[in-house]
């Protein structure tokens, strides 16, 4: 491969990070399957990736993956010649890739079942997924979770020891994967990488791979969420519960997509916390207005959620939320009082009752309720609104005023 | 250029200029009015060259020690006096001199509390080392 070969330039999507990034599950996959270590052949294809953001957009090559391979490959020989040098042993040559054409879904998923490998730590399995599977660099995942890059590299290498001599060819736990995934979402817009919206590219792929509706409705709870995103602030930076954001600004085209994958995933008939809650979600998506929330469809949703969680408390809280709209606000703090041991130092417990409090005309409760979860909140525009919410609540202000 | 640490406290700290109510009990414009501040203080100092880093932290304190040889750790978040000092949060900058450190504590001080009148906050001022 002559890489510095400029008879052919690459289109603007060709160029695209995203584009690179989508080959890199596959080249690794496929270094690993002809049997190279995984730790050995994920490093050597991150400085394979580094180097390709700095020459392919002055010589971009014929054929972005084989190219990513042969650089890896040059690597990793590099790396076991001086392996070798060092324990004088014989140099290892090693024919270029085979180019056996793998489904690209099959690719995906055995780095998942790697990256995912229940023995690691859910901060190490989400770093090891960026990298290897999203094909982000140790630098973006750092920027991501606010931790210096070395910290980062040391984090991803520690995770990949820990794989080391594990037999990595078998199927793995897919219930990690989509927990793994969901946590990728949730780590929500910080930094340069949007790590939302990669978590539902990995999603995207995941479901490629697999015909687990549990994925399905993974991707679809993501994809609901997300449409509400960009009325979730304002231009301020404050945050617009759900009741209170303008439902205009909501994405449709993502409402659509997630409720057509939902639909895909609800008719294999074998539900999961997954489907149930996009299906809580959907419901939200589809009421035109606050009012027009269909809350008895909801809470009949919590129910089922309720029962495949296995009494999940933070399942419990929401349908306590429901059962406030549904049955009265007396019965949603009804349903609250049951979980107080379990959730009652948590900031969201405490702003569950007074969301109910305020719905019961309960003002002087609501504002203490308000009071409490703001002292206990964890993240600064939480408490922020939290407090404004308390201050509105003694002010004798509905929020909804 | 030296850096400083700017802390603001929950409790703790010389004699309050005046006393004042939690937050959650000002009027809602005074609350927007205090982050409308708070906001417009890092901006600020993001615009001059001279923001490092800034973190809030939640309030519940829990002091820890080593317990001994094959012993757990020994945990209490109290009963403290209640003058004890419990950090809220922190600004670090990268300024000229003790003296621009200084002058932005005084600002982030003067941010406005109930009734929009200044609430006179002490900051600690803490050189941090090279």
């Amino acid at each position: 491969m002559d890489r510095r070969a400029r008879g052919h330039v690459l289109t603007p999507a060709e160029l695209d990070e995203g584009a690179l990034r989508a080959l890199v599950p596959r080249v690794l996959a496929g270094l690993v399957r002809r049997g190279e270590d995984f730790d050995a052949a994920e490093d050597a294809l991150q400085e394979a990736l580094l180097e390709a953001l700095r020459v392919w957009p002055e010589a971009p090559p014929r054929d972005p993956r084989a190219w990513l391979t042969t650089v890896a490959t040059r690597r990793l020989v590099d790396a076991r010649r001086s392996e070798a040098a060092r324990q004088r042993r014989e140099d290892a040559t090693h024919a270029e890739p085979e180019q056996a054409e793998t489904e690209q879904g099959d690719d995906t998923l055995f780095l998942l079942f790697c990256c995912c490998h229940p023995e690691l730590a859910p901060a190490s399995q989400v770093a090891l997924t960026l990298r290897a599977v999203g094909g982000l660099t140790t630098r973006e995942i750092a920027d991501a979770f606010f931790v210096p890059e070395a910290t980062m590299a040391q984090r991803i290498s520690r995770a990949k020891r820990t794989l080391h001599g594990r037999r990595l060819d078998q199927p793995g736990d897919l219930a990690v994967v989509l927990r793994v995934l969901y946590l990728v979402y949730t780590a929500g817009h910080a930094g340069r990488v949007d790590l939302a919206v990669e978590a539902i590219r990995l999603a995207r792929q995941l479901t490629l791979a697999t015909d687990e509706p549990e994925a399905r409705g993974l991707l679809a709870l993501m994809l609901l969420n997300h449409a509400r995103h960009p009325a979730r602030f304002d231009v301020e930076g404050r945050i617009v519960t759900l009741d209170r954001q303008d439902r205009g600004l909501w994405d449709t085209r993502e409402i659509a997509e997630g409720v057509r994958v939902l639909q895909s995933a609800l008719t294999a008939e074998r539900p999961g916390r997954y489907q149930v809650e996009a299906s809580i979600a959907a419901l939200h998506d589809d009421a035109a207005t606050a009012a027009e929330t269909d809350w008895q469809q909801v809470l009949a949703w919590y129910d089922d959620l309720v029962a495949v969680t296995g009494e999940d408390p933070i399942a419990s809280l929401g349908r306590a939320v429901a059962v406030g709209h549904v049955l009265g606000p007396d019965a949603g703090l009804r349903e609250t009082e049951r979980l107080r041991g379990v959730l009652g130092e948590r900031h969201r417990w405490h702003a569950v009752r007074a969301y109910l409090h305020e719905l019961g005309g309960d003002l002087p409760a609501a504002a203490a309720s308000y009071a409490g979860a703001a002292a206990l909140a964890t993240d600064v525009a939480e408490r922020d609104h939290l407090v404004r919410q308390a201050a509105r609540s003694r002010a004798g202000l509905r929020s909804d005023a | 250029m030296p850096k400083y640490l700017l802390l603001k406290h929950y409790s703790g700290g010389p004699t309050p200029h005046h006393p004042f109510p939690t937050m959650d009990q000002w009027a809602p414009e005074d609350v927007e009015a205090h982050f409308a501040f708070l906001r417009h203080v890092g901006t600020l100092l993001e615009e001059s060259g001279e923001y490092v880093g800034a973190q809030a932290l939640t309030q519940a304190q829990t002091w820890v020690r080593y317990g001994g040889p094959d012993a757990a750790p020994v945990i209490t978040d109290g009963p403290l006096p209640e003058t004890s000092d419990l950090v809220a949060g922190w600004y670090m900058v990268d300024v000229e001199s003790r003296e621009r450190a200084v002058e932005i504590a005084a600002y982030i001080s003067s941010e406005p509390g109930p009734g929009g009148e200044p609430i006179y906050e002490w900051i600690d001022v803490r050189e941090v080392m090279s």
